[in-house]
């Protein structure tokens, strides 16, 4: 089993530095989700550990082998792509194939290996086609399975589902999910999608700007976000940002956020009250995700709740939740309540609030307290 | 893609501008096709018929003579074995030629977009200069090197020329077309394990073959029609067809012989007719290659 190691490890494009200096421990088996925003380095650095892109400095490691040096073809790795890079003049056959000609392997393990893997995709009455005659789905199963026949140490996966439609990239994330599971082979996995990072991977790497802002398990980064990044990024709806100030004194401290419509205080829980003791008087971004924000009797018992009134701009039914926005301190918010709560636009509705999950963020460093 | 769904508007004033439309589509097919029909039927006339009868007459008695005597027996200068032999010459330097400049452009085009390095950019602009430089303007320093090879006058003398003269266009083309192939597909096949000419031979080549077959009938046209290389650079023997076709037509001595130039000129023109013929089918599609999404 291979663990893959980044020490320090670090990219330029002429004077524009893509990667500014990553450490990062990948142990052996696990499935690691790299996410962020649009160029913020997450498939350079894919395309680092691939060896498709020359380190500027630092170190990979592979198996605890050092491979700064070592091509593409030597570092026991296999990539899907996400323009499925497909060779479009050979079959499927072909195409999975290809690399096991280019290494000379025996033709009846060849045609073994094929058929195994065919067998595991699904893909046994495709083998004579071509690539253009497959659909988006069928394409990258046929991608995988050449990724999969090569029986390498580590998976890199370069946003597989994003050219596929919603159905099918659910499916296949779920299938993906199994594969990696009867596998447990090491994976890297690179996507902008949020949902997919949280549904597949064992431990998410956030990346922003050429950092890592955050690496742990999904739960972590979803419940514990380190900063106001991480937070924003992470869940959809994202989560509500509210600005407000914070009052009381001694253990008994609250939140309070102005506008137009009145003011609404939030108490705070007494194990968020003793990080910000000592801070009456400042403001605080105050962040609430939308499903803490909804009807009342939806919590667990004994939380700490707290209500407000707000008049309610958009109803939004998604099936089995409704989201409502309306406004807060002066920005946007959503709140989730159950389907078959009555809203109307425009009327005033009551939300509770879990207290217990809410956090809080420094406006000046965005940093979590 | 079908336009026959597409709503046109109908009534008589329609049918007749359709009608107008056809009208000039014909005069003008006839305008176009008449050289050839008088070549072809001057061709087939007797000289005494040619002499008596008009220009755009048809033969009254078809007789292939002149095209026996222009493969086989017409005079060129002092050499009367008709065009047969320089023919010969012609294939000798348009195939090895369009070959070698067609593979050395495949290669650049895919080197030049999939590995790139520094000065690419500037290299290939260069390469492009090259489709610029009007060809009278190398003739003095070429010959001097063709000397210096010991190349002169020679066929493979000829073939050099139009190998490194070609080689802008190739270039062009090809680079043209790889530059559209996603860079994908080379990473994928570096991860299984491929080379810079295994990519090339097993990947690239085949997925280009609508390039290959343009630069091909582009290189065959040029190459086979080029006249002032052809002439500036052999001599008798070596020449290629189309300096022997000038060299029967522009004959001071004796009969113009009007059926037998015609004849010349027809057989010298139809091994590039005959690549368009067969070929012509994918120029159309590569010259649209990558227009649209496919």
């Amino acid at each position: 089993m291979a663990g893959v190691q980044l020490e320090k490890v670090r990219k330029s494009f002429g004077q524009n530095e893509v990667i500014k200096g990553i450490d990062l421990e990948i142990a052996p088996g696990e499935f690691v989700v790299l996410v962020g925003p649009s160029g913020c380095g997450k498939s350079t650095l894919l395309n680092l550990i691939a060896g498709l892109e020359t380190l500027s400095s630092g170190n990979i490691r592979i198996s605890d082998r050092l491979v700064n040096d070592v091509p593409p073809k030597d570092r026991d790795i296999a990539m899907v792509f996400q323009s499925y890079a497909l060779y479009p003049t050979k079959s499927v056959h072909g195409n999975i194939t290809f690399g096991m000609e280019t290494r000379h392997v025996r033709r009846d393990e060849q045609d073994q290996a094929v058929s195994e893997v065919s067998q595991l995709l699904h893909i046994e009455q495709l083998l004579d086609r071509k690539p253009g005659q497959l659909s988006g789905g069928q394409r990258q199963r046929v991608a995988m399975g050449r990724a999969l026949v090569r029986k390498p140490d580590v998976f890199l996966f370069d946003e597989p589902l994003s050219n596929l439609d919603a159905k099918l990239r659910i499916e296949m994330r779920t299938e993906i999910k199994k594969l990696h599971q009867r596998l447990g082979k090491t994976t890297i996995y690179v996507t902008h999608d949020q949902v997919e990072a949280m549904t597949l991977a064992s431990r998410i790497a956030v990346m922003d700007n050429g950092h890592i802002r955050q690496f742990g398990p999904p739960a972590e980064i979803y419940e514990d976000p380190r900063d106001l990044f991480v937070a924003g990024f992470m869940g959809s709806p994202s989560m509500n940002l509210v600005r407000g100030t914070l009052v009381g004194d001694g253990d008994r401290l609250a939140v309070e956020v102005r506008d137009q419509e009145g003011t609404v205080s939030f108490p705070l829980p007494a194990a968020l009250a003793a990080k910000v003791r000592g801070k009456t008087g400042q403001q605080i971004d105050l962040g609430l995700r939308p499903e803490i924000i909804t009807h009342h009797g939806a919590h667990a018992e004994g939380a700490m709740l707290s209500n407000f009134e707000r008049a309610i701009d958009v109803v939004e039914p998604t099936g089995p939740d409704t989201m409502l926005v309306f406004t807060l301190g002066g920005a946007e918010a959503i709140g989730r309540v159950r389907s078959d709560e009555v809203v109307e636009a425009g009327r005033p509705y009551t939300f509770e609030v879990n207290m217990d999950k809410a956090k809080l963020f420094d406006p000046e460093s965005g940093i979590r307290l | 893609m079908s336009r026959k769904g597409i709503v046109r508007r109908r009534g008589a004033g329609q049918a007749a501008l359709r009608l107008l439309l056809y009208a000039v589509l014909v005069l003008f097919c006839l305008v176009y096709l008449l050289p050839l029909v008088i070549m072809v039927s001057t061709s087939l006339k007797s000289l005494g018929e040619i002499r008596t009868g008009s220009l755009i007459s048809l033969p009254t008695q078809v007789s292939l003579d002149a095209w026996l005597k222009a493969w086989g027996t017409a005079c060129v200068g002092v050499r009367c074995k008709g065009i047969a032999p320089y023919m010969w010459n012609s294939v000798l330097m348009v195939v090895p030629a369009v070959l070698i400049s067609t593979l050395l452009g495949a290669v650049n085009g895919y080197a030049l977009t999939k590995w790139r390095f520094r000065g690419a950019d500037v290299i290939f602009a260069l390469m492009l200069f090259g489709a610029f430089i009007p060809f009278q303007i190398v003739l003095l320093p070429m010959a001097r090197t063709l000397g210096l090879f010991g190349l002169a006058g020679t066929t493979w003398g000829l073939v050099l020329v139009h190998t490194v003269y070609g080689l802008a266009f190739t270039t062009l083309f090809f680079r043209n077309f790889f530059v559209s192939v996603s860079d994908g597909i080379v990473q994928a096949a570096k991860i299984d394990g491929a080379g810079f000419f295994p990519i090339f031979f097993k990947l690239m080549l085949p997925m280009a073959v609508p390039t290959i077959v343009v630069t091909v009938i582009w290189q065959f046209t040029n190459i086979w029609n080029d006249f002032l290389f052809g002439s500036a650079f052999t001599v008798g023997d070596s020449n290629p067809v189309t300096v022997a076709l000038n060299n029967i037509v522009a004959t001071s001595t004796g009969v113009k012989e009007y059926n037998v130039d015609m004849a010349a000129a027809i057989i010298a023109g139809l091994p590039t007719l005959a690549v368009y013929v067969l070929a012509g089918n994918y120029f159309v599609r590569g010259l649209a290659a990558g227009a649209v999404k496919g």
